[in-house]
């Protein structure tokens, strides 16, 4: 079951689109440095300016500039179509009376959904570490402090803050799983998703909302890069993956409490 | 879940009952806002019966048929199929029941192949080992094979239709539940469907097959019932349901008079309809009938005794002119 899910995922052609785009992103950005030039350290998005020393910093520039918006995106489409596209395609009822069983197929989807979060993730970053390997020299990584470290260390903290990435995006594949069992409408699931992400993103630039930026599950999102500094700093990590595991944990119930009982007309 | 399924108060039908009954409901009830859809049904369908499940477009049938697949709750009412309550023993249940619910539903950019192989992995018992060669079986069943590789988006509408067969067929079954099987089929893809029907009708699996098309029903039917606007108006057997009609005598005569008086003394009710003298027979065969009216001197040109088609009845039943119910 959680194999044919995880096959017709990865090989619907929409899907293997949306991950090509993920490919590229990180690459065009190398590719861009290399022949345009980098932006001078401290300017333009972290990591960029640390490219042109060290290719295996491409790594992180391409997960940084995809984080704001391609790899939500792409997690709004794939949590959204989750249930939501079942419906609309009207196979859910055939599921559901295969019998797929309530709870285990909401458990296959979100088990699917938290593995294409990680595969996109993992997309971007093997894009990135490739060209920057391919057009950039590599070698001892400069931290964040200033010191430089080993690149086997530096490379296991790098592959580390892309699996921290990678679990950043759980809490709002959870958000979207839970949307996408509200509606037959595909569409207006990854819209719902995107939209309240975008939301949240405003809310945790307003001084005035100050107050609930902790709880949002975009606040502790750049947290990987403490563990670029020679001594790793580790609250904020722990914060943002307590918040991805609260948002899990909330909104999966939700989706649970919601598709259990929910009457299918689709 | 609704209450009264998930308590202890028990619709346990005696075991000799669940054994000769397949699908049996009580007071069914399905409410969507202020709209009662299904009202109060109580339904019982014997094993190894083909059912058909009748009613004009909106009377009820698709949401009766959700209820006892488990996909909607019941407001009130107790559903059970093949002796279990559903939708507490739905994994035990429906692995031995194929439907078809409200046309087919496939996944466009995936073969028709492909398709079934994905259904069949979803269930509690994927028997991985022969699920390729029970999907080739019921491919070949409703005549797929050889669109077996083409996407679902190609298929034309009956081909889409036979596809929703075969998943229905992919394994043995005890129950098979078909929602209108025969839409979209032109009248060859129509008789094989009936002859398939047949089939595993002869081979013991019960059939319970909605329809508004009465010729279908009537032609492999065992059983029907009748629903409209969310009620059950009638169930039983076929035999029973005919035995409801009322039988009528046509006489064309220029005696009409004189016919008229013979069939008055025989206690008969004649009218005289488009120059066609009827009246119902009340058991009276027709030897009796033309001996008395030969024997009163009436000229006959025509004679006839006829029973009204279940057509008649339904629409007897349903109202003129199949309204959408409201």
């Amino acid at each position: 079951m959680l194999r044919n899910e995880l096959a017709t995922l990865f090989r619907r052609r929409r899907h293997q689109a949306l991950l090509l785009v993920l490919l590229l992103v990180p690459i065009f950005i190398t590719v861009v440095i290399r022949f345009a030039g980098g932006p001078d350290a401290g300017e333009g998005p972290g990591f960029l300016a640390q490219v042109t020393n060290n290719g295996v910093f491409a790594t992180l520039a391409g997960l940084t500039v995809t984080l704001p918006f391609f790899l939500p995106m792409a997690v709004a489409v794939i949590a959204g179509d989750s249930i939501a596209g079942e419906g609309g395609l009207g196979t859910l009822r055939y599921l559901l009376v295969r019998p797929a069983g309530r709870g285990r197929l909401l458990a296959t989807k979100a088990i699917a959904v938290a593995a294409f979060c990680l595969v996109a993730t993992l997309v971007v970053a093997v894009g990135g570490l490739v060209s920057g390997i391919v057009l950039f020299p590599i070698g001892r990584i400069t931290t964040l402090s200033g010191d430089t470290l080993p690149l086997a260390n530096g490379m296991l903290r790098i592959t580390l803050a892309s699996a921290l990435i990678g679990i950043s995006l759980l809490g709002l594949a959870a958000v979207g799983l839970f949307i996408s069992t509200l509606t037959d409408v595909p569409v207006g699931a990854m819209a719902a998703t995107l939209g309240l992400f975008i939301f949240i993103g405003v809310l945790d630039t307003l001084p005035q909302t100050k107050a609930l930026h902790p709880w949002l599950l975009t606040d502790h999102w750049l947290s990987f890069s403490d563990l670029l500094r020679t001594h790793i700093v580790w609250g904020g990590i722990v914060k943002n993956v307590a918040v991805q595991a609260g948002y899990v944990a909330v909104f999966g119930a939700a989706a649970w409490a919601r598709f259990t009982t929910k009457d299918i007309l689709a | 879940m609704s209450a009264t399924l998930s308590d202890t108060r028990p619709f346990d039908p005696p075991a000799a009952t669940a054994r000769s009954l397949a699908i049996q409901t009580s007071g069914m009830t399905k409410r969507f806002g202020s709209a009662t859809v299904v009202d109060n049904v109580s339904l019982e369908v014997p094993t190894g019966s083909v059912f058909g499940f009748l009613g004009p477009n909106g009377s009820g049938k698709t949401t009766s048929i959700r209820m006892l697949l488990g996909l909607l709750t019941p407001d009130a009412g107790d559903v059970a199929v093949l002796g279990r309550l559903i939708p507490s023993a739905i994994p035990e249940v429906l692995p031995a029941v194929g439907a078809l619910i409200d046309g087919p539903a496939f996944y466009p950019w995936l073969s028709g192949r492909k398709n079934l192989l994905r259904l069949d992995a979803f269930g509690p018992d994927p028997q991985r080992v022969t699920r390729a060669q029970r999907v080739d079986e019921a491919l070949a069943r409703v005549g797929l094979t050889a669109a077996g590789h083409k996407k679902f988006k190609a298929y034309s509408l009956g081909m889409r239709q036979r596809l929703g067969l075969a998943n229905a067929l992919l394994r043995p079954r005890q129950l098979l539940i078909l929602d209108e099987p025969t839409n979209g089929m032109d009248p060859q893809g129509t008789r094989e469907i009936r002859n398939l029907i047949r089939e595993l009708s002869h081979d013991g699996t019960t059939v319970f097959l909605s329809s508004h098309l009465l010729a279908e029903i009537e032609q492999v039917c065992t059983h029907v019932a009748v629903m409209n606007f969310g009620k059950l108006i009638t169930q039983g057997s076929l035999a029973d349901l005919r035995a409801t009609t009322v039988e009528r005598l046509q006489v064309q005569t220029d005696d009409r008079t004189l016919a008229s008086e013979v069939l008055l003394r025989l206690g008969m009710e004649p009218t005289i309809i488009d120059g066609t003298l009827t009246a119902a027979t009340h058991g009276m065969t027709p030897e009796i009938i033309c001996r008395a009216l030969v024997e009163g001197g009436v000229g006959i040109k025509s004679f006839g005794v006829e029973r009204p088609s279940l057509e008649d009845t339904f629409v007897s039943l349903t109202g003129e002119g199949f309204d959408v119910a409201q």
